[in-house]
């Protein structure tokens, strides 16, 4: 892998002990991410991403099993001590959540949190930090932020909170934001600002960030690469104008077509992929995509398809049977 | 001890409400309990009679100039007796929660956030003591160590840690997986300060809440020792002991058991209400989740 990679996710496989069996949850993942690119992790609920993310930060629940490495800034983070994995996040990582409210601390003002987390990180006296929080909330675009410091978050609206949230995610000035679903919780004209907020700070600073989403639409333009998990593995990454333009996975196919088109006629029955994803304690001997996939074949039951560079390395899809044809940039 | 209810249930009380009404029955108890507390704080320097001094021509004597609440059965002045116990039923009923809330707290919370080993030993041994019987363990106590205020306190105190822990443990545990956790954990706090600053203000108020009605069971409980003649050593005075004491005397001086019995009903009444009172007004999550 490119040495010159911020973040480079190597074989990375999460294993969750349940009642019901050993729970795969990320199979085999290899990712990577420059500094300041953006990275897109697209999929259906409990298809991994978030369980891929938490593997990242190293704050998987205590049962799962990790196998694989984590290379970030030089630094194996599986192998790393509590005391400098503590460090290390401290400098370089934050992430922010979907429900803004729930990720931010409930009984404590704004400032409160805010100011604690700059004392934290950057060493500052109160004055200096308290100016800083000041700064960093008018960054994130929120009105009258010295009144806000004394407000708590429930005071807030849920778009606030979010912006809030990103604050403080970004008051440690990280190289990495994970930002998991930032926009899941909060309506459609809030969405847009929220992920326009989360480009402009990550340009101004040269972070890197990695947006995970089950929204096609979100990653379309505001991503550098997009890779597409389903069922724990990831079937198709590449560069984001070369996936819209030419998909070669008919999952990915099927994600975009989910997405509700502004143009259709009213009325219009959304088209949803149809069935579940597998039981992920009864993993399938073939592709896990077969049983809900229009192409499936009978090598598709018996074999797993590779993760495979179709014509550029860059692009890579696990498929026997991709699509040729060029599907067209529906968003 | 007397099973403690947990109501952590939230009100909805609108927010005109806070802070402005909060109805004359809270200031009365208010009142109340500055009242108790200045009497048994400045209980050596206000005018009273001596509470040990026995006048035996001037038993169960009726109020009087001279005995405001009138004497007992060994001719001690009652009001003086009344507010030197307040001194003990306080000092213990107060002493004792925060025995329960401090260890019971801190044990609560680790278990509830480091979870594993750790946890299942201190559920244990909590299940242990409240499986002892809180009587008897009371007795051995007061046998082998002598009847004093410290030992009563102490001995309190230790059958409150369940309660406390189990509060706030259940607390931690549903507070310990939520995102703001995770999040101060991916920008690299350490467990002190997430147990600290992230959730021991979310735990803080439970456990207040709590701590407030812990008081007013302790003091009752209190009471029911030193009926029982296990708590403080005569002839100091507490409540209960009073009420113990005029239990003799109940047909021809009822008063000498029913003033403590109600300063005490007062006291409790009053804790309970200053308790639910603020839960109400000071919790930041109402009207939130």
């Amino acid at each position: 892998m490119n040495a010159s990679k911020l973040l480079s996710v190597e074989d990375v496989a999460v294993d969750l002990p349940t009642a019901r069996g050993n729970l795969r949850a990320v199979d085999r993942v290899d990712l990577a991410l420059g500094a300041g690119r953006t990275l897109g992790i697209v999929g259906e609920s409990g298809c991994g991403k978030t369980m891929l993310s938490r593997a990242i930060l190293q704050l998987l629940p205590k049962k799962a099993k990790l196998s694989g490495r984590v290379m970030f800034d030089g630094q194996d983070l599986v192998r790393c001590s509590p005391e400098s994995l503590r460090k290390l996040r401290a400098r370089s990582l934050a992430v922010v959540f979907q429900d803004p409210m729930t990720s931010l601390n409930p009984v404590l003002t704004i400032g409160t949190q805010l100011i604690e987390t700059l004392q934290e990180h950057l060493e500052l006296d109160g004055a200096t930090a308290g100016r800083r929080a000041v700064e960093l909330l008018a960054a994130v675009g929120i009105p009258a932020p010295e009144q806000r410091l004394t407000q708590y978050p429930h005071q807030l609206s849920g778009g606030m909170r979010q912006r809030v949230a990103i604050a403080i995610a970004l008051s440690c000035e990280p190289k990495l934001l994970i930002a998991d679903e930032p926009t899941t919780a909060l309506d459609v004209t809030i969405q847009a600002q929220i992920l326009d907020l989360l480009a402009r700070e990550q340009r101004r600073r040269h972070m890197a960030m990695i947006i995970i989403t089950h929204d096609l639409g979100v990653v379309a333009g505001r991503t550098d690469e997009v890779a597409v998990m389903y069922a724990g593995r990831v079937v198709e990454r590449a560069p984001t104008p070369v996936l819209f333009k030419n998909m070669h996975m008919p999952y990915t196919e099927a994600l975009l077509a989910a997405i509700p088109k502004l143009d259709a006629a009213p009325h219009t029955a959304l088209p949803a992929i149809s069935g579940r994803p597998p039981d992920p304690t009864r993993p399938l001997k073939g592709c896990s995509f077969w049983p809900r996939c229009r192409y499936a074949d009978g090598r598709c039951e018996s074999e797993k398809p590779r993760l495979e560079g179709a014509e550029t390395a860059a692009h890579q899809f696990a498929c026997f049977h991709p699509i040729k044809l060029a599907a067209g940039v529906g968003v | 001890m007397a099973t403690l209810e947990l109501p952590i249930q939230e009100e909805a009380v609108s927010p005109v409400r806070k802070g402005r009404r909060l109805g004359r029955l809270f200031w009365a108890a208010v009142g109340w309990m500055i009242l108790v507390f200045a009497v048994a704080i400045l209980a050596p320097v206000l005018p009273l009679p001596s509470p040990t001094d026995m006048d035996m021509l001037e038993r169960r004597a009726t109020f009087s100039a001279l005995h405001w609440l009138g004497t007992d059965g060994l001719g001690r002045d009652e009001l003086a007796r009344l507010a030197y116990g307040a001194r003990v039923s306080l000092l213990v009923g107060l002493c004792a929660p925060i025995i329960g809330v401090t260890i019971g707290g801190a044990l609560g919370m680790l278990a509830g956030y480091f979870r594993g080993r750790f946890e299942a030993l201190a559920v244990g041994s909590m299940d242990v003591l409240l499986a002892f019987p809180p009587l008897i363990f009371a007795l051995a106590v007061v046998a082998f160590l002598g009847q004093s205020i410290l030992n009563l306190t102490c001995v309190l105190g230790v059958l409150s840690i369940p309660a406390f822990m189990r509060v706030a443990r259940a607390a931690t545990l549903t507070l310990a997986r939520r995102e703001f956790v995770i999040a101060a954990q991916a920008l690299g706090a350490s467990h002190a300060r997430i147990l600290l600053r992230e959730l021991l203000p979310n735990v803080a108020l439970p456990l207040l809440a709590f701590f407030l009605l812990g008081v007013a069971v302790i003091i009752l409980v209190e009471g029911a020792l030193s009926f029982l003649g296990l708590g403080v050593p005569p002839p100091t005075s507490s409540w209960g002991s009073m009420i113990g004491e005029g239990r003799e005397s109940l047909d021809v001086a009822p008063r000498l058991a029913f003033i403590p019995a109600i300063a005490m009903f007062l006291t409790v009444l009053s804790f309970n209400l200053i308790g639910d009172t603020l839960r109400a007004i000071t919790d930041p999550r109402q009207g939130a989740l």
